[in-house]
């Protein structure tokens, strides 16, 4: 089995797979038993100043977004902060990083945006052992509208500032969490460098309203009658984050900002992804509330069985697939392929002919000599993929190269219809 | 040779509490978990093969991306909008060989997506709740007059209402239905649901009914032109065929589909007597029907003996597999010969392969097919009335559907199809403005 002891800003790990901030890592007894599970590290739920609790509403915090079968596609939460006192929580962290010396132990912090709040806390938590502070400046609701998280988050001025304060009340690594809630990345990924961070993780929830109640046709869950927006995560949400991880870990200058990924991880696959994409470790939160957390052992069995099969160490596949993610404007014109039907494999379902026909290029037939048969017509193929997305048998409709692509690479920055062409 | 003694035929084989479990729901209905996790199974075909191999034209994959969309009124309206006894269908249609046979999941993974139980699904509430999906066109002033109150005729019935004709129909018997009350497998439509059925269609108003009115007894076809616009005969087949052998008039060899009648409206099925050893003669539905009950009544041994080979029979394999686990021994290639016995049965005599077999019988059901009464003037051809696409038969103004026409085939669905079709051609004719 492939080795996959991690060592992240030099805290070391069994495994990559941390537990994301959030109410799985809220106190000990959680913490203790997702490392008898076998998880690698826990980034402990996030710790405010101390003074009266946090409120938490006593309606809905969590809703989702179901399939038929009722699997979890998609989830929505409305929890702030943890809602526990501050000494309790120091305490247990302490003890639980006593009790696990060889787990991560990282734990998340916010603060308002003054420096003494930082100078005073985060040596507290410092002294009881943990391994790293993670900087909440993505949590979208409730402590967003107290100037605080998402609000910090979303203006990289404060989060260059705050990351600045943390440093320097902090001897061990610092972690700033973005949020997903910005127009583009790079800038608050910039800032968090600019101010010091020791490496960035994201993606943290994202804006979501899941939807409204059929009958009482008000938005959906709501507390007496009345709801707000949540943070969304889960399966839906790993696109946008691969694509803002692997912004960070293409682009000149936050290409050397470690990154620790979060968004979605289910299984050991979207680990594979996150890891090809940039990030050196990955964080998961909902799959650990919809499953528990005995999925860890997937998540590390895969991993392993997938190295292994590629011959590969953990490090040479992290960011491996970072050098294929380019501009859309550098990608090969010349370059051409159709669809192909396996008709051996094809259980004539007809999709592919009812979704090229009404959506697309009109390229697949319904009919060959009189009989049900669905093939590609090449003229007409323009080689979208959409034939492929949608076919239920998988491996029946596959792409294949063309002639036309042996044309010479001509990308848009050269092609003659573009008015703003470079030329030599 | 057997001696002559007395046929062990009685009743209360069984307890009343085993006979009540033995004719339950034979497909129980889906719970809604079960029928949305199933409905995620279709694959939204284009020009789907499912529908295209229903009789009656369902559009199956928009009426279960509507169970999807939790819109069962919607659903049912999809199914309705082209078979008015979908809900029957859905229970009694061989499924396997129609819309899940030609279910591209098969392909897949063997296993097609269970459409019957979905058409169930959507259609159950709907008619529980005696919920009208459809409302009557205008009065045209045109009265129809349907003869016979099955499946074909309530299709016709039906669409003929909605279009804004008034309906009559004649039933022969003292319940309407036809097949669906008085011939249908019992466990096939449990807690009396083709009367609540019938109740439902006739629900949308413009059709009397009157019971025990037989044609060419009561009521004759040329009244009936002078009565009314139009003729529509939903009429079925009459006797049974006889096997036309020796002994096939003792005591003790009955017609299937008469002692399924009675089995039917039996309130007690407990009460009814079964042979201990019974022999049924014939390799169609109703074969597999008489069969499978005598089993459930508590016969001890139940032969289902065919005179041809397994491919030809007319039961589906499904339908063959129920009865072979229910315990019915199945023999092929075995024309009978003889009927054996002094005044009641005692056994048949079969040949095969060159040789005689005898099977001892304490009852014998035959069930080898029904032939049908000539009426008047209507042009046959082998025995069932000559139709156009249109459902008209050579006499003017007068149509016919379901299985006496050249064409049924002993299904509900297709004799739906046959009123369905029918009522659509009658408008036509009536020259009515609301055509469907």
């Amino acid at each position: 089995m492939a080795d996959l002891k991690t060592t992240f800003l030099g805290i070391e790990s069994p495994n990559p797979f941390w537990l994301a901030s959030a109410p799985p890592t809220d106190k000990a007894y959680n913490v203790n038993r997702a490392f008898e599970a076998g998880w690698g590290g826990a980034v402990w739920k996030t710790l405010g100043e101390d003074g009266p609790p946090i409120v938490n509403v006593s309606g809905p915090r969590y809703s989702a977004l179901h399939s038929n079968d009722r699997r979890v596609i998609g989830f929505n939460n409305i929890e702030l902060i943890t809602d526990r006192p501050l000494q309790t929580n120091l305490d247990e962290i302490r003890q639980v990083k006593k009790d696990w010396p060889d787990r991560a132990l990282v734990v998340s912090v916010m603060l308002p945006m003054n420096e003494s709040a930082w100078a005073k806390y985060l040596p507290m938590i410092e002294d009881t052992g943990a391994d790293g502070l993670e900087l909440n400046f993505g949590c979208p609701h409730g402590m967003s509208e107290r100037g605080m998280g998402a609000a910090v988050g979303q203006v990289p001025e404060y989060i260059q500032m705050a990351t600045e304060w943390a440093k320097a009340s902090a001897s061990i690594p610092v972690i700033v969490k973005l949020t997903p809630n910005v127009t583009s990345i790079l800038p608050p990924a910039r800032a968090a460098k600019d101010g010091g961070a020791d490496a960035v993780s994201l993606i943290n929830t994202i804006n979501s309203i899941m939807r409204v109640d059929y009958d009482t046709l008000t938005m959906y869950p709501t507390t007496d009658g009345m709801g707000t927006h949540g943070g969304y995560c889960g399966e839906a949400v790993k696109p946008i984050a691969l694509n803002m991880v692997a912004e960070i870990a293409r682009t000149r200058e936050t290409s050397s900002l470690p990154i620790s990924g979060i968004g979605g991880v289910t299984d050991w696959r979207d680990a594979v992804d996150f890891l090809a994409l940039g990030a050196s470790n990955v964080q998961v939160c909902t799959a650990a509330m919809v499953y528990g957390f005995r999925i860890i052992d997937d998540l590390v069995d895969g991993l392993s069985t997938f190295l292994d099969n590629k011959g590969m160490t953990l490090d040479r596949l992290v960011g491996c697939a970072v050098p294929s993610v380019t501009d859309w404007q550098y990608l090969n014109l010349n370059y051409a392929e159709k669809a192909v039907i396996n008709q051996d494999m094809c259980i004539q379902c007809g999709r592919c002919h009812a979704v090229c026909e009404d959506t697309s290029h009109q390229a697949i037939t319904h009919t060959v000599d009189g009989k049900r048969r669905f093939e590609v017509i090449d003229d007409a193929c323009v080689g979208c993929n959409l034939c492929v997305s949608i076919c239920p048998v998988d491996g029946c409709i596959t792409m294949r190269q063309t002639s036309a692509s042996d044309a010479g690479k001509l990308n848009w920055t050269a092609h003659p219809n573009n008015p703003m062409r470079k030329t030599d | 040779m057997t001696t002559a003694s007395q046929p062990n035929i009685r009743a209360h084989r069984l307890s009343k509490d085993e006979i009540e479990a033995n004719f339950a729901d034979l497909h129980p209905p889906l719970s809604r978990s079960e029928a949305l996790i199933e409905a995620e199974r279709c694959y939204f075909c284009y020009d789907a093969p499912c529908t295209t191999a229903c009789p009656t034209g369902i559009d199956i994959p928009a009426f279960i991306q509507k169970i999807r969309s939790d819109n069962i009124r919607g659903s049912a309206r999809t199914i309705f909008s082209e078979n008015i006894m979908g809900g029957m269908c859905a229970r009694v249609c061989p499924t396997e060989v129609l819309c899940e046979e030609a279910c591209v999941r098969n392909t897949h993974e063997e296993k097609p997506v269970e459409i019957g139980l979905l058409q169930r699904y959507a259609t159950d509430p709907v008619i529980d709740a005696r919920t009208q999906l459809f409302a009557r066109a205008p009065s045209s002033g045109k009265r129809v007059a349907v003869v016979g109150g099955g499946p074909a005729g309530m299709s016709c019935a039906h669409r003929l209402a909605v279009l804004g004709h008034d309906v009559v129909i004649f039933n022969r018997d003292e319940k309407p239905g036809g097949l669906n009350e008085y011939g249908i497998a019992a466990y096939k439509t449990v807690d009396d649901f083709a009367q609540i059925e019938i109740e439902y269609i006739l629900g949308v108003g413009g059709i009397e009914v009157r019971h025990n009115c037989a044609l060419g007894e009561d009521v004759q076809l040329p009244e009936l032109l002078d009565d009314f616009d139009a003729v529509f005969l939903g009429i079925g087949l009459g006797q049974s065929n006889d096997l036309g052998i020796e002994g096939e008039d003792k005591r003790g060899v009955i017609n299937a589909i008469d002692y399924i009648a009675e089995l039917r409206q039996a309130a007690d099925k407990s009460t009814l007597p079964i042979g201990k050893t019974v022999v049924v003669i014939g390799g169609g539905m109703t074969a597999i029907d008489i069969a499978v009950q005598s089993r459930h009544l508590g016969a001890r041994q139940v032969h289902m003996v065919y005179r041809r080979g397994p491919e030809k029979m007319s039961a589906s394999v499904f339908e063959q597999a129920l009865a072979q686990t229910s315990g019915v021994t199945i023999h092929h290639r075995a024309p009978p010969t003889r009927i054996l016995g002094e005044d009641h049965v005692t056994g048949v005599e079969f040949e095969s392969d060159g040789d005689r077999f005898v099977l001892y019988a304490d009852m014998v059901f035959k069930a080898i097919g029904q032939k049908m009464e000539g009426i008047g003037d209507l042009a046959l051809e082998n025995g069932r009335i000559l139709v156009d696409a249109g459902h008209r038969t050579s006499l003017d103004r007068v149509w016919a559907g379901g299985d006496c026409v050249v064409g049924g085939d002993d299904l509900t669905v297709s004799a739906v199809q046959h009123g369905k079709l029918a009522a659509i051609d009658i408008d036509r004719h009536l020259g009515s403005a609301n055509h469907g």
